[in-house]
């Protein structure tokens, strides 16, 4: 039996940004619990982008700010996290497309991103390789971009350990105990933890964690698959965006990317042969000369999903459980400013943006649902 | 022999001295020695150095049994070209 400040289950970016940030603002008694190793989940499975082209205020002032987060981390933490700001090159295939993005581009200047709409030309300039037969133009961000999820996730915990965080791993949560409608341990596999807060950060788990508190999350898994290629030279910087197609360059050279299977909710994580196809296809259609490289391994992994795409902040019926999940597939890059603004709601015991306000459980029984209309992969 | 010229992964470049040193710092099971130095994720899919990093793996932790990694296809690198059907779109 141990008692902690901060008790957090998962450790993935949400778990470990939000303990980052917490040594940073003083809070040192910290624990993370993970059931598997470090990055096992979404985290360590994710196609690795970072962008601020969303359509909703909510999305894109918090990926602003995470944006101005990441390039912190890349400056400061002492391992390579390999963040690179390539720009999110996102391919429009007709006058309806581009119609609808001239709109997405206009929200986003009037919230400080520097997007804008570029014509095939100017695609040709970014990324000559490009087939620009089938596309009408492009919604361009340059300071859109990438990292490397395993880099990451050392930096971050080589820098919390550093600070005195405690994380176990190979440990599972198996009950959570309440006390006059509070948090007061949580029960694993190998100890007990009595804790002032306690953090849901658990993922595709999140659900699960949040039963156990007696609370129903509006979440549901969906899988999601990726593959890698072989290393070649650098020649693609930005991350490409066609209809449900992504894929970029990291920086050991291989092409990472993904798309939508169009699937309902699921436990599985198996990969199989009909994504392969459907992705080899739409590559090639997008850069032709990737036909000859070779696919050097698939994986899947969970968008764990919120009714309308956003994440699940905060607190709510229980005010020491503090919620960080249902990202939607975007919980990767909203890392560095979902951790920021979680450590700053146990701090202080509200988020220091208004826009988070908009996305606690609540919303949910309101009704005051903020759809974002740009999901892919 | 020196550890650091002992290379166990060939697509990666990662040496016996690179594991223990990991192994030290606090990735002792073999998924996160894996993300951690990238060891067995080159294109030989980690059909060489895999079972070199278990064997290591027991020696370091004297465990007799080390689980093995999650494979994931394809079995061999496969060129984007050859999963596409011909005439379908």
């Amino acid at each position: 039996m141990k008692s902690f400040d901060v008790v957090i289950i998962g450790g993935g970016i949400t778990g470990l940004s939000t303990a980052y940030y917490l040594n940073k603002m003083g809070v040192k008694n910290v624990l993370i619990i993970e059931k598997n190793y470090l990055g096992s989940g979404s985290t360590g499975r994710c196609g690795t982008g970072i962008r601020q082209q969303f359509t909703t205020k909510e999305h894109i002032v918090l990926m602003r700010e995470s944006v101005k987060l990441w390039k912190e981390w890349e400056n400061s933490l002492q391992h390579p996290i390999h963040f690179k700001q390539g720009g999110y090159l996102w391919l429009l295939r007709n006058n309806e497309e581009l119609k609808q993005y001239k709109d997405y581009v206009k929200t986003q200047n009037l919230l400080g991103v520097q997007s804008q709409i570029i014509s095939k030309e100017e695609v040709k300039e970014i990324v000559p390789e490009i087939n620009i037969d089938d596309i009408v133009g492009a919604s361009w961000c340059s300071t859109d971009g990438n990292a490397y999820p395993f880099e990451v996730i050392d930096a971050l915990k080589f820098f919390v350990e550093s600070k005195g965080t405690t994380i176990r791993t190979f440990e599972e949560v198996k009950s959570i105990k309440l006390k006059n409608g509070l948090i007061q341990s949580v029960i694993t596999d190998k100890d007990i933890y009595y804790t002032s807060f306690l953090v849901n950060g658990a993922g595709a788990g999140a659900k699960k964690i949040a039963q156990m508190a007696g609370i129903n999350l509006p979440v549901q898994n969906f899988r999601h698959q990726i593959a890698v290629s072989e290393p070649l030279e650098d020649f693609l910087n930005p991350m490409v965006v066609k209809g449900e197609l992504y894929f970029t360059q990291t920086h050991r050279g291989r092409i990472i990317g993904g798309t939508d299977m169009e699937e309902g909710p699921s436990e599985n994580l198996n990969s199989n042969i009909n994504f392969l196809e459907k992705y080899a296809r739409e590559v090639v259609d997008t850069l032709p000369t990737l036909s000859s490289v070779k696919i050097m391994r698939q994986w899947a992994g969970f968008y764990v999903v919120s009714p309308d795409h956003h994440p699940i902040l905060g607190s709510q019926e229980i005010p020491n459980l503090i919620m960080g999940c249902g990202y939607s597939g975007h919980g990767f890059m909203l890392g560095p400013i979902v951790g920021k603004l979680l450590a700053g709601y146990i701090k202080n015991g509200n988020f220091f943006l208004e826009e988070a306000n908009h996305l606690t459980v609540e919303r949910f029984k309101t009704g005051k649902l903020i759809h974002e209309k740009t999901v892919i992969g | 022999m020196n550890d650091s010229l002992i290379l166990i992964c060939r697509c990666e470049d990662v040496t016996l001295e690179e594991i223990k040193e990991a192994f030290n710092q606090g990735f002792k099971d073999i998924e996160s020695l894996r993300r951690h130095l990238n060891i067995g994720t080159g294109p030989c899919q980690g059909k060489t150095c895999i079972p070199l990093l278990e064997k290591t793996l027991a020696q370091l932790s004297g465990k007799n049994e080390i689980e093995t990694i999650s494979t994931r296809p394809p079995e061999s690198p496969v060129p984007f070209g050859a999963f596409i059907k011909r005439g379908k779109k």
